[in-house]
């Protein structure tokens, strides 16, 4: 590999290491709520459970909830201002997934693409109580 | 120069292992003693050669000698000399000659120490160690070389992550890599066990230390990994089920399976070819690790450089390193037989139990972890993460802590559950205490309301086995199991505690302002420029008061790199008996007010004490088992040479 | 331990290679598309965001003429380099309208000043929201818009000259 090209795929793994881009910064401040919690403690409770089940687009692998990207503070002040006007969470949920898809949600859910994420665990109660069973039947 | 050694040094330690897996190979078929004097000779040269290239790149890194690639990429004259060090392996190609070095070590540690198992079992040990070493060093050399020089050198380095740029850097990938290869000795040993069928006592006697040793640093390494992602970050979070967070754990889970089931092998020659399988599974789960970290095609915030190229070459080197193992133990293991049987109750039933339930539970890891990997090849993007992992894992570890609190106390081969009636109602009744106190008192979640009944639990049933014997007869190895399993239960403790009873506060506070979070009071009293040997930063002095009681001081720090530039924040603890206040500084929020982000977290410490314990409670064992085999040989050779001046 | 059970092991690490194998073959694809094909746009009304453009709210946008929705920022590096084919395409009759993320007022000026401004209308979205709502997860991308106002196709990443082609079809069968 050219030295430039492997300079070029570290540099920009290393800035990919990181959830604050380095280059490319707005200027705006952030959303009022990104970085402000709901005055009723339940309500931001709520939220907060949200947010840690809701994936940031621009970041390599964290919660809205653990990233300092100015998008993931816009999708905190989403989830936060919907939660005030007393928005369900499935609901907030639901409406980010019907425009990113079931990337954007950590929350499993069954469907045609992740039903082996729970037959499997199935699978493995039923092999566990087979082995179990073949092994440990009263033999001495 | 000292690159150019480095280089041939490599080159040398890759044509002693070849020597190591063709002597190996060879001996078995006509033993030839000729052939077979080399193996451990060339073993031990094998890793000295091996340390000494490493040590040749820790000196190109303490230099900065930019003429070499990678320092230029990777290291800054600027740098601490700290990190100008573990900024060697703090990058693809320093690290995997740092995981080719401890291979090459571990060999050579065989090589020079074991003396218990059959001679020709020992050879095809080392040979498959050298026949790993081989691809490791293949692709070292042909693909990821570390002594690479720039054909000009740069006038500066590219620097390091400054993410990276702090202790935790010294520590986590050290113990981590030797925990990673170190399973290899127990991968060689499997191996060589299937090659000679010797699946007997006396293999997983040999095999028990080296897993231990490995499984001890992998235990730091992954505590270490945790916590220093925890005050790094800036979230407060220590453990998100990153697939390269996974990685670690899934050779840790088959590691820890392993280690019990040789435990049975040992005591009671039984489940031979589960110990065989974990012990092909455990290096096998590291060096699937090893690739996905490096070949990019899982997205993590933990991924090295990522190049498909390489990614191939690992693995080819998987297919043919776990295909292999795999494919011999598809042929041989059917041929070993099964040991002594066994009750239900009995110490062998619960291990069963819990190796099944770990295996479990590395299944569900490894599905977790590989599933998006899985459904984008059908052009579909799933996220797996926390409340997929937490909960279904659940299921396997909620059984499994139980059976843990009682089964220390089972005797061998066939016990009654009655026998042990008194120890029985001490556990469950504090459990059933703990269950009601928690539940009167607070209102949590599920899962961490489990944690915390099971972690009394477990805590007081880990040291039910004292009772009745004498504690100055107790072997050192049975403290190291009741210190780990408590360290279990600590750990598990400060888990459920910190996702029960964390509390936050956002605030924007202007100088002179204060917050609250949980008990505690805080002021900011001031916000002022400050830098470092390669940074700048904004410093707020918080003075943070727990309960009304004296204030103590805490400065979270806002700093800006510039090689290569980027923001970071360093968060300030706060560590009492029973908590930490996590605190950090953000941006300016107009007027003057400064966002401060404030955590407290009630016992989250108890995480990584829990996880010392752990290793800890390894290192116990590990002395006692030692101890126990030296004294064995003593008395056998004692015994021998009784014998032999009695014939005389 | 009965036979075939043996083998397990083996099979699934063959299907890891296999689909492992595969994927090493497959370009690394970090864009998240849109789900929102084929649905129309959410409801919205956004302040001008620069002074000599109009604003720009979805009724713009259902007035019977299929167009470009380009969501771009002053600070996103890439949108540079896209300027130049979005002007080839604005020459091509194309209207063309904007959503600048994030940006103050002289920012998107200075942006369009310097390196050219393709756009018939520019809306200031400060806090994200349309690009929330129409499912874009990063800048540049550019959307194709029917006459009805109904998303008809996504584009990620600046647009290459070997883009303008494509996007020129797409607003055909968006007629």
């Amino acid at each position: 590999m050219s030295v430039s090209r492997s300079l070029l795929v570290t540099f920009s793994a290393l800035l990919a290491m990181v959830a604050m881009p380095a280059a490319a910064q707005d200027s705006l401040p952030p959303a009022p709520y990104a970085y402000n919690q709901l005055a009723d403690p339940e309500q931001e409770a709520v939220a907060q459970d949200l947010m840690e089940t809701l994936r940031c687009l621009k970041c390599q692998s964290q919660s809205i909830a653990d990233s300092d990207a100015p998008m993931a503070g816009d999708m905190r002040h989403q989830v936060r201002t919907r939660i005030e006007m007393g928005e369900e969470p499935e609901a907030i949920r639901a409406w980010l997934v019907a425009r990113y898809g079931d990337y954007v949600s950590y929350a499993p859910t069954v469907s045609e693409t992740t039903w082996p994420l729970f037959a499997v665990p199935l699978l493995l109660i039923l092999l566990a109580a087979i082995i179990l069973w073949r092994r440990l039947r009263a033999r001495t | 120069m000292i690159a150019e050694l480095g280089l041939a040094a490599l080159w040398l330690a890759a044509a002693l292992a070849v020597l190591q897996l063709v002597a190996g190979a060879l001996s078995q078929r006509q033993g030839a003693e000729e052939l077979a004097a080399l193996v451990r000779p060339a073993a031990i040269v094998q890793g000295l050669v091996a340390a000494f290239a490493f040590l040749m790149l820790l000196v190109l890194f303490a230099q900065t000698d930019l003429s070499v690639k990678l320092v230029a990429m990777n290291s800054h004259s600027d740098k601490p000399m700290i990190f100008k060090l573990s900024g060697a392996f703090g990058n693809h190609e320093g690290s995997m000659l740092l995981w080719i070095t401890v291979m090459a070590l571990a060999g050579s540690l065989i090589a020079a120490v074991e003396r218990r198992l059959p001679e020709k079992t020992m050879l095809a040990t080392l040979a498959a160690q050298a026949f790993v070493g081989v691809g490791f060093y293949a692709f070292l050399l042909l693909s990821s070389n570390p002594f690479e020089r720039l054909p000009v050198p740069a006038l500066e380095g590219m620097g390091l992550n400054p993410l990276l740029q702090d202790i935790g850097l010294v520590f986590h990938p050290p113990t981590l890599y030797i925990g990673y290869v170190g399973l290899s000795v127990a991968f060689s040993f499997a191996v060589g066990a299937l090659l000679t069928r010797q699946v007997t006592p006396d293999f997983a006697r040999a095999m028990r230390p080296w897993v231990l040793g490995a499984w001890i640093f992998l235990t730091l390494g992954i505590t270490a990994g945790s916590y220093w992602a925890y005050y790094e970050l800036g979230w407060g979070g220590w453990w998100f089920w990153d697939p390269v967070e996974n990685a670690s754990l899934m050779p840790w889970l088959a590691a820890t399976a392993l280690l019990h089931s040789a435990s049975v092998l040992a005591s009671r020659d039984a489940l031979r070819t589960w110990t065989i399988m974990l012990g092909v599974v455990a290096f096998s789960m590291s060096m699937v690790g090893t690739f996905l970290v490096r070949s990019g095609i899982l997205t993590s915030v933990h991924a090295f450089a990522v190049d498909p190229e390489r990614g191939t070459f690992i693995l080819g080197l998987l297919v043919i390193y776990i295909g292999g193992a795999l494919l011999l133990f598809g042929l041989r293991a059917g041929t070993v037989s099964e040991g002594t049987r066994f009750s239900v109750t009995s110490r062998e039933g619960a291990l069963v139990f819990n190796n099944v339930m770990l295996t479990a539970l590395l299944g569900i890891v490894l599905l977790g972890t590989l599933y998006p990997l899985f459904t984008e090849a059908f052009d579909v993007r799933v996220s797996v993460g926390p409340p997929y992992f937490n909960p279904v894992g659940a299921i396997f570890v909620v059984p499994m802590l139980i059976v843990m609190a009682v089964g220390p106390l089972l005797r061998w081969r066939k016990d009654s559950l009655a026998r042990i009636r008194l120890p029985l109602l001490i556990i469950g009744g504090a459990t059933l205490a703990a269950l009601v106190l928690i539940s009167l008192l607070t209102s949590i979640a599920i899962l961490p309301f489990l944690g915390l009944v099971l972690a009394v639990g477990l805590g007081i049933g880990s040291f039910m086995p004292i009772r009745g014997r004498k504690l100055r007869l107790l072997p050192i190895a049975t403290w190291g199991m009741m210190v780990a399993h408590f360290g279990i239960a600590v750990a598990l403790f400060g888990m459920a505690s910190e996702s029960a009873f964390s509390e936050e506060t956002l605030a924007a506070v202007e100088v002179g302002g204060s917050a609250d979070v949980g008990p505690w009071n805080i002021v900011l009293t001031e916000v002022s420029p400050t830098a470092g040997p390669n940074w700048t930063a904004l410093e707020g002095r918080l003075l943070a008061s727990y309960d009304g009681g004296t204030a103590i001081a805490v400065t979270p720090q806002s700093r800006n790199f510039w090689a290569p530039p980027q923001e970071t924040t360093e968060s300030a603890l706060a560590t009492r008996w029973n908590g930490q206040l996590y605190a950090v500084i953000g941006r300016e929020a107009g007027e003057g007010r400064w966002q401060l982000r404030l955590w407290w977290k009630p016992f989250v410490t108890f995480i990584w004490y829990g996880g010392v314990l752990v290793a800890l409670g390894g290192v116990l064992a590990l002395i006692g088992r030692v101890m126990a085999d030296l004294k064995r040989r003593a008395i056998k050779s004692r015994g021998a040479i009784r014998r032999a001046e009695t014939a005389a | 331990m009965k036979r075939w059970t043996l083998w397990v092991p083996l099979a699934l690490f063959a299907l890891f290679i296999g689909v492992a194998a595969y994927q090493l073959t497959q370009p690394k694809d970090e864009f998240i598309a849109s789900t929102m094909i084929g649905e129309p746009l959410p409801e919205f009304d956004l302040r001008a965001a620069s002074l000599d453009r109009p604003a720009l709210k979805t009724g713009d946008l259902r007035d019977g003429k299929p167009r470009l929705l380009n969501v771009f920022a002053s600070w996103c590096i890439p949108c540079i380099a896209e300027a130049p084919h979005l002007e080839t395409l604005r020459r091509q009759g194309v209207d063309i309208v904007a959503v600048a993320i994030r940006d103050r007022p002289q920012d998107v000026a200075r942006f369009l000043a310097n390196y050219g401004n393709p756009y018939s209308r520019i809306g200031a979205d400060d806090l994200s929201e349309v690009q929330l709502a129409i499912g874009s997860s990063g800048v540049p991308e550019t959307f194709v818009v029917d006459g009805q106002g109904i998303i008809r196709y996504q584009h990620i990443g600046d647009i290459r000259a070997s883009d303008v082609p494509l996007l020129m079809q797409k607003l055909a069968e968006a007629q």
